[in-house]
């Protein structure tokens, strides 16, 4: 299969909640040194319930794409479920084979997200090792 | 034993489809495109046979043994340390250490020349295009003893400033350690006036040489260079093998590295004598079939010749550089081809460089897309990350048509909608 497939092409080219909120409750920004890409995730929060994201940065389309995807899936979604999203949830998301190197692309949204909200380093699935 | 200047005119053009027959992984289908040599190059048959022939008829560990295969073995060993010398021109064939490769050749000194020879207000000058391996050994060195790092600069077409080499020099420099050959741009640095100019200041001068002593000749003894390192990996041979080359009275007065077997005279409870260079500096089982292998690829370099291996380069870059010109929306980083070796970097607007090697790759064309080892080269050139392709004695015109191809199907992929 090919990884530069339509469906990904089309969050890359036209993503979802993509900018900034005005005053958000989370806020949080964070980079992947290995390529230089960079995803700031921000949130708003009313009783524990995500009512509105918005993210940007600058990256490949496998970690645009993947933000893209992500920011839909958490909207309505209490802070509890959004801890629960794990490595797998992601790449299920994205949908194609990925590479180790292109997994860390893949991944860099939900570890934006995750440290914004929980304070949780490290990249998902990699948290026990 | 000293040796003779070798390597008169070895040119003769390549005969690229012989040497393709020699590395097995071109036979596959469809044919990979290999532009990635400057992270690590393809391994010849001879080069595998060479270790082959160790592990299966004389394996067994080196020096000491009394018995005919470990004579053998350690002889094959010290044979490649004599192809490896005579390669590069060393007086001595002790004066070349076998390491794992260019990154621990440059801690090498960086700790036992630099620990007792650098303190607090001494400088070290680096240039902007180090790859981190040229780069963070001085940095954690300048924090051990308290001297400072100072840079010297790249023009916008990314040549050293010569002009700010007086500025930069001065009693206080005590080294300079400089790349030969960028590993991002492939600018090749005046090597030689930098090495002059740091010795008139009193400077020693350690030479990254990773990128060029596989690409054309390099001459320790006409360079005067203090030190030189490279990679057993970048030019045929096998990982786990790299290279110090240091002028003798250097290594020798310089304390060991590692401490542990082979690098001993004597040892008692509290106190050891050292070996003499260069097994003052290999302790411990070195990687005895890599180094043998690297011998045979030092011998199948030689033999296509390394003159011929430039000019080919030279040949394919020229090309690259003006197919690459075509494409829209391309930047190429760095200098004229002329004034570079075989390696090119650039971008493509609009499309993230692993976008553009994730694609090139779905058409069997490996290129490399980051920051290759030079975050401060990156930040000086402004951008996040580059692609590169970089060539080898294996690569022809077609793979650069390929390359070509890919990029342009990249750009219709990823900007189809917006135009």
């Amino acid at each position: 299969m090919n990884i530069y497939q339509e469906e990904l092409l089309d969050h890359y080219e036209n993503p979802s909640n993509y900018g900034t909120l005005p005053n958000p409750d989370i806020s949080h920004e964070e980079d992947n040194p290995l390529c230089g890409d960079k995803i700031r995730i921000d949130l708003i929060v009313e009783d524990d319930i995500i009512k509105e994201v918005r993210f940007s940065g600058h990256g490949c389309t496998i970690s645009l794409a993947a933000a893209s995807m992500l920011t839909e899936e958490i909207v309505g979604k209490s802070l509890e479920e959004v801890k629960k999203l794990s490595r797998d949830d992601i790449l299920d998301m994205v949908g194609i084979p990925l590479g180790p190197v292109r997994v860390k692309c893949a991944l860099l949204a939900l570890k934006v997200l995750k440290a914004g909200a929980y304070g949780i380093k490290g990249w998902p699935g990699e948290e026990d090792e | 034993m000293t040796q003779k200047t070798k390597h008169t005119s070895d040119f003769r053009p390549l005969d690229v489809q012989a040497i393709r027959e020699d590395f097995p992984i071109f036979a596959n289908t469809p044919p990979l495109a290999f532009l990635d040599s400057a992270a690590s190059t393809q391994t010849p048959r001879p080069v595998v046979e060479a270790m082959d022939a160790y592990y299966d008829t004389y394996r067994s560990n080196i020096h000491r043994g009394v018995y005919r295969i470990s004579e053998e073995a350690t002889d094959q060993y010290e044979k490649a340390r004599q192809k490896v010398a005579q390669l590069i021109n060393a007086p001595r064939t002790s004066q070349v250490v076998f390491t794992r490769n260019t990154t621990e050749s440059i801690n090498l000194v960086a700790y036992s020349w630099g620990s007792p020879n650098i303190q607090q207000g001494d400088e070290i000058v680096l240039t902007d295009l180090e790859h981190h391996s040229n780069l963070v050994p001085w940095q954690l060195l300048a924090q051990r003893t308290g001297a400072t790092l100072r840079f010297l600069e790249i023009t916008d077409e990314g040549l050293l400033d010569f002009t700010q080499l007086r500025d930069v020099l001065s009693p206080k420099t005590k080294l300079v350690a400089i790349t030969h050959v960028s590993n991002v741009l492939g600018t090749i640095t005046p090597i030689q006036s930098i090495i002059d100019a740091a010795h008139t200041a009193g400077a020693k001068v350690i030479v990254d040489a990773a990128q060029s002593v596989p690409h054309f000749h390099v001459d320790v003894q006409q360079l005067d260079c203090d030190f030189l390192a490279f990679s057993g990996h970048k030019m045929c041979g096998p990982t786990g093998v790299g290279v110090l080359y240091g002028k003798l009275e250097l290594l020798e007065e310089m304390p060991p590295f590692l401490g542990g077997g082979s690098m001993i005279r004597s040892v008692e409870r509290d106190i050891s004598t050292y070996a003499d260079v260069p097994a003052k500096f290999e302790a411990g089982t070195p990687s005895i079939a890599e180094a043998i292998g690297l011998g045979a690829a030092v011998d199948y370099l030689t033999q296509a010749g390394l003159a011929s291996i430039h000019v080919h380069e030279q040949e394919l870059l020229k090309y690259a550089h003006e197919r690459l010109q075509e494409i829209e929306g391309i930047t190429i980083y760095g200098p004229a081809p002329h004034q570079k070796a075989g390696v090119i970097s650039f971008n493509i607007e609009g499309i993230h460089p692993h976008d553009v090697a994730g694609i090139l790759d779905t058409h069997n064309v490996a290129i490399r897309a980051g920051h290759h080892c030079a975050q401060p080269l990156m930040k000086k050139l402004d951008v996040i990350a580059t692609a590169r392709a970089s060539f080898y004695l294996y690569n022809t015109f077609e793979d650069i048509d390929r390359l070509y191809e890919g990029l342009q199907k990249a750009q219709n992929l990823m900007t189809r909608r917006s135009k």
